[in-house]
């Protein structure tokens, strides 16, 4: 339980690395500190807090807490290593790590070399990886997953269900990638008006901003529509469900909000509160979904790891007989 | 296990020894290359001239002032406005004017003597200016406060330096003839300054009522521009006979 706990509080620390990743994209403070991993030559831990101004209080915030993620995602990965028995799980703390240290890098290179788009985007990327990974880990080390969701039997075999979760989460993810593409090449005004593009439901004339920042907009329509059919078919089938009701219906209220942030990113000339929002938001989108979709795939993902004949360690003997019962 | 843990150990404190070592910032000191000496194949008997102003129709923009209250050090500095349209007595200053065409292959001497961009009043001073390529430019920095120097040329390489205290400098020689290459303080985001890059001597920026002179011109027609922050740019041709100084006008519009 304490590893759950600490899991859930290394997601929680993640969501606030994006945030502060995000805030720094937003207030064009990426090169105000330009050195690193010292900060204008200070080791980083020991930069006067007195000349935290102005950009700086953004990209150095961004790189104290990058390191603080880090560390607990080191000690995550030990503690993993230490006192969980399922392999996969344990390979999952390796994989996060390994993931977190290229993230850094990748945040180091991108100051080093000026903010090259690709590489801004890699790293803007990678750190929604980061964060799925810190949800998978802490969904996957909670009691519930562990119990089967004791009192209601194993989740069904319903592979409609795995299959468009899966979807929606796959096409979050792109929509996350499209997203950063569009605030890295600075094409976040490039349509200025919303809902309609230039007056119009197609935009007049083209040019690669445009089509980029289009593309985000039709994007947010293709997973809005996705998440409905995946939160109808649980609300249609799975309704005595709450492990999936609960992530469905807060699928749609995180899509509502982050569709909501991004018209007022635009209405309000990309706010950088209101522009950091709306990349958080993505990325508890991209959790949210990310939890639906492992939930329906609970007994396939055990039966890939092998990892059945341990179900007695987690008492699941106990609800498969009671489910049996039912049956 | 111990036979990893010791280098391991190590490792680790050599990198936070070199990470402590490098702090209290640092002085930054590029040394310019030396420019290749060049005979002036200017003839001071035949040479001319050119003097004009710049002038502006249309009401620009008012100054806004600047919300500088992210660096207290700035906002103790007094209330500062934008800078984008400075006009006086109708003419409009802060325009960069050059030789754009005209000079045909003749090479000129680089002057040793730098030219200064300060970082004063968290502003730079001077905002437009010019220089000759493999001519030393010395970024200073006059605050008490941090300033990061971030240059973002096209033909040129781009650099960004932090200048943490008081009185650091740093010379920086830009190799390629740009017009115009960006700074930008990427601390204080309101700070911006421009430098028009040349192989030739031959520049101005409109000071006061958008005046300019640019003397010394060989005998010659040339393609003359005028660059403006916002306004873009606007070209001319002039001819110059000897010993002639040619008045010329350059009108933006808003």
């Amino acid at each position: 339980m304490r590893l759950h706990l600490y899991a859930v509080l290394v997601a929680l620390s993640t969501a606030v690395l994006i945030f502060a990743g995000g805030l720094v994209t937003s207030t064009g403070s990426g090169l105000s500190v330009p050195d690193w991993p010292t900060t204008y030559g200070w080791f980083m831990f020991t930069f006067p807090l007195d000349k935290m101004v102005g950009g700086i209080r953004f990209e150095h915030t961004h790189r104290l807490i990058a390191s603080t993620v880090g560390f607990l995602i080191l000690v995550l990965a030990v503690w993993l290593r230490l006192a969980e028995p399922r392999q996969w799980v344990r390979r999952l703390g390796y994989i996060v790590l390994g993931a977190v240290i290229t993230q850094g890098i990748l945040g180091g290179i991108t100051v080093l070399w000026f903010l090259p788009d690709p590489i801004s985007i890699a790293h803007a990327s990678l750190a929604q990886l980061v964060f799925c990974l810190t949800i998978a880990i802490a969904l996957t080390t909670s009691p519930g997953w562990k119990r089967a969701y004791a009192g209601r039997g194993p989740v069904p075999n319903d592979r409609i269900l795995q299959q468009i979760a899966t979807a929606t989460t796959v096409l979050v993810y792109v929509q996350i990638l499209v997203g950063a593409t569009m605030r890295h090449t600075d094409a976040g005004l490039a349509i200025p008006d919303f809902p309609l593009a230039f007056g119009q439901l197609i935009p007049p004339s083209w040019d690669p901003k445009i089509a980029i920042h289009f593309a985000h907009r039709v994007g947010a329509l293709v997973v809005t529509t996705f998440a409905l059919a995946t939160t109808g078919h649980v609300f249609y089938h799975h309704r005595t469900r709450p492990e999936l009701w609960r992530p469905s219906a807060l699928l749609l209220v995180l899509i509502a909000l982050q569709i909501t942030l991004g018209a007022l990113t635009v209405l309000s000339h990309k706010h950088y509160i209101i522009n950091s929002l709306h990349v958080v938001t993505g990325a508890s989108v991209l959790a949210t979904s990310l939890v639906l979709t492992l939930r329906t795939r609970r007994g396939s993902l055990d039966a890939l790891a092998g990892s059945s004949g341990r179900d007695e360690v987690y008492g699941l003997h106990r609800d498969v007989r009671h489910a049996r019962g039912h049956a | 296990m111990t036979t990893y843990l010791r280098p391991c150990l190590a490792l680790l404190l050599l990198v936070l020894l070199g990470s402590i070592a490098c702090g209290g910032g640092s002085s930054e000191n590029a040394a310019p290359a030396p420019a290749a000496a060049v005979a002036d194949p200017v003839n001071p008997e035949t040479a001319g001239g050119l003097k004009g102003s710049i002038k502006l129709e249309g009401t620009p923009p008012a100054a806004q002032t600047i919300n500088r209250r992210s660096d207290p050090y700035c906002e103790q500095q007094g209330e500062a406005k934008t800078q984008n349209f400075i006009v006086s007595n109708g003419g409009l200053e802060n325009v960069f004017i050059y030789v754009k065409d005209g000079l045909g292959d003749m090479k000129f001497p680089v002057p040793t003597m730098p030219v200064v961009l300060d970082q004063h009043g968290c502003t730079y001073a001077p905002r437009v200016f010019g220089i000759q390529a493999g001519q030393p430019l010395e970024i200073l920095n006059s605050d008490e406060t941090l300033h990061n120097i971030h240059a973002l040329p096209m033909n040129n390489r781009e650099f960004n330096r932090g200048q943490a205290l008081k009185g650091l400098k740093h010379t920086h020689v830009f190799t390629t003839a740009e017009v115009m290459v960006p700074f930008k303080c990427d601390v204080h985001n309101w700070m911006n300054a421009w430098v028009g890059v040349l192989n030739h001597p031959f520049y101005a920026v409109s000071g006061s009522g958008g005046a300019f002179d640019i003397q010394r011109l060989p005998p010659g027609t040339y393609t003359i521009e005028a660059w403006h922050e916002k306004l873009g740019t606007q070209t001319q041709t002039v001819t110059i006979g000897p010993k002639e100084t040619k008045e010329l006008s350059f009108t933006f519009k808003l």
